[in-house]
């Protein structure tokens, strides 16, 4: 419902309804004027969204830098700030740092769009057809509560160290959260907008295609960052596990490389590294996405300012 | 402009005789529960104003649903001119993600009509109720009366002869409600469509109709029909519609009691 505090737009048509003057006109217009929300003003938050997050990055990296001082644990089992830096600045002239995250990102990107392209129909397939949903529902909950971790040493048997083990956790990981997020975003579709549909006498396509999949749309992203999220975790685990053969050079190989050879500064740039990847994909993508889908739609959240 | 003259429905007159809606011992009632409706006799001429009244839970809604094609009557024959109705609802039901003007060419896309002609016809059909400027607005940024106005428009877009309207005006403040009745009979003169109006207001029902329908509630059947011919500018507080208003709410009371053993 329309705020009554919010204050009305510029005056439209004040007094001034024509040489015709129909008093319903003028009415009419006075009333929409009157009802309807000014065009909602961003608040200007200045530099805060930006400069929050920063100085609470730099008291973290204050503080983990006077546990090192301190000296309650030795250097090489916790690095500085600096020591890390430092690896970073050598892995990055090796090309270590490029080549992992290429090779992560690759994967995670291919493997994750391959994920939405076969989740979607089977979304769409679970939500509307019955015998369907009765039949693999419960089945497609169950994967998605099981860790795709799990199908790390089944993948490697059945595909070795190869890329196919990557993509095949990935799917694994992905497939089932894009799916349960697309069912529920059409159970959650309002019955009067399929009525609508019907009304305005879209058949059964149409109404898929113009009603259930736009209504449902705030549901599938979820699912699609659920899903994400899931594969890139799923990803990092396979490719710590598996090393070596033909899998390349990612990530999470790097995490394992750390450790092999007892550097904790690269362990530590890994784990840097896929947090930003993380960070960057809500930032850019997911974040974006959802605050643009919510303002289309009148969801935008007042609170939380 | 005068959308409220007593003017005689010249364009009703002048259109071709016949039905645009014609029910036929029309029962309704689902599995084994109680009879909905019961043998409803119904013809409404070509651009004709109907307003059907009733308590909540006559059938009213089930009624329009079945005129509109939306559930099959247990018995009985419909019979509607052209395709099918147009029926709007009491929320405008608008869908979110869509701006006004993409809600109506929806309305106009799913006819079949051309990508080349939809935006130029729904901006028609907004300025016909007066939201020619709104066509960008997000739904959330409309007022309830502009939705309904928009909703309207969007039932226009559907070019079908029959409209059905089922309490369309119900969740609206007095004054905006009062606007839409003028509104209304301007765009149905302008239109010449055939409107079969569903409201528990009785007043409502004698500002707008040419002719009023009582439905009596378990078993819904049409037990009472009044003409309207209030001479003179028809507004909410006309005399004359007050007048008719208070006597249908007296059998509307009276079919309530019934049901108070």
């Amino acid at each position: 419902m329309p705020s009554e505090s919010t204050p009305a737009p510029v005056p439209t048509a004040t007094g001034a309804p024509g040489p015709d003057a129909d008093p319903n006109r003028s009415l009419e217009v006075g009333l929409d004027a009157l009802q309807t929300n000014a065009p909602a003003r961003r608040k200007r938050l200045g530099v805060w969204p930006l400069l929050a997050p920063v100085l609470a990055i730099a008291g973290l990296i204050g503080v983990w830098q006077l546990f090192v001082m301190s000296g309650v644990r030795p250097r090489y089992i916790v690095p500085g700030p600096m020591d890390v830096l430092t690896q970073a600045g050598a892995a990055w002239a090796r090309g270590d740092i490029q080549t992992a995250l290429m090779t992560s990102m690759e994967r995670g990107l291919v493997g994750f769009a391959v994920s939405v392209v076969i989740a979607t129909p089977i979304g769409i397939l679970v939500a509307r057809v019955r015998w369907v949903r009765l039949a693999f529902g419960p089945i497609i909950t169950g994967l998605q509560v099981l860790p795709s971790v799990a199908w790390v040493p089944a993948a490697i048997l059945w595909f070795g160290l190869t890329n196919a083990t990557a993509y095949f956790v990935i799917l694994m990981g992905a497939i089932p959260s894009i799916v349960n997020g697309l069912v529920a975003g059409v159970d959650h579709v309002p019955p009067l907008y399929r009525r609508v549909g019907r009304v305005l006498g879209a058949g059964p396509v149409a109404q898929v295609r113009h009603v259930v999949l736009p209504a449902a749309l705030p549901g599938y992203v979820a699912g699609l960052k659920q899903g994400w999220a899931f594969s890139w975790r799923s990803l990092m685990a396979a490719e710590i596990i598996a090393v070596g053969g033909a899998i390349g050079f990612g990530l999470g190989s790097m995490l394992q490389q750390g450790r092999e050879i007892q550097d904790m500064t690269i362990v530590a740039v890994a784990i840097l590294l896929i947090l930003v990847v993380g960070i960057l994909v809500e930032l850019l993508v997911f974040g974006p996405l959802e605050r643009r889908l919510q303002r289309r739609r009148g969801l935008a959240a007042e609170t939380a300012r | 402009m005068t959308s409220t003259t007593s003017a005689s429905p010249a364009a009703t007159l002048e259109r071709p005789a016949g039905d645009a809606v014609r029910l036929q011992g029309v029962s309704k009632r689902y599995a084994d529960g109680p009879v909905i409706l019961d043998g409803i006799d119904l013809q409404i001429p070509r651009g004709a104003f109907v307003c059907l009244v009733g308590a909540s839970g006559c059938g009213k809604s089930t009624l329009l649903n079945i005129i509109a094609g939306l559930e099959p009557p247990s018995v009985g024959e419909v019979h509607v001119e052209g395709d099918g109705a147009a029926l709007m609802f009491q929320e405008s039901a608008l869908l979110p993600w869509l701006t006004a003007r993409r809600n109506v060419e929806l309305a106009l896309r799913l006819r079949g009509v051309g990508r080349a002609d939809r935006r130029a016809r729904a901006e028609d059909l907004l300025e016909l109720v007066h939201l020619g400027g709104a066509g960008d607005k997000a739904v959330h940024e409309l007022s309830g009366g502009m939705r309904q106005r928009v909703a309207l428009a969007r039932s226009l877009a559907q070019e079908r002869d029959v409209l059905l309207m089922d309490e369309p005006f119900g969740a609206l403040d007095a004054i905006t409600r009062d606007l839409l009745h003028d509104e209304l009979e301007r765009v149905w003169r302008a239109t010449g469509r055939t409107v079969v109006f569903v409201t528990h207001n009785v007043r409502e029902a004698v500002r707008l109709g040419q002719r009023v329908l009582l439905m009596s509630s378990r078993p819904g059947r049409i037990v009472r029909e009044w003409d309207v011919d209030v001479t003179g500018e028809r507004y909410i507080e006309a005399p004359a519609v007050a007048n008719l208003a208070k006597e249908i709410t007296g059998h509307l009371r009276g079919e309530i009691r019934r049901h108070a053993v």
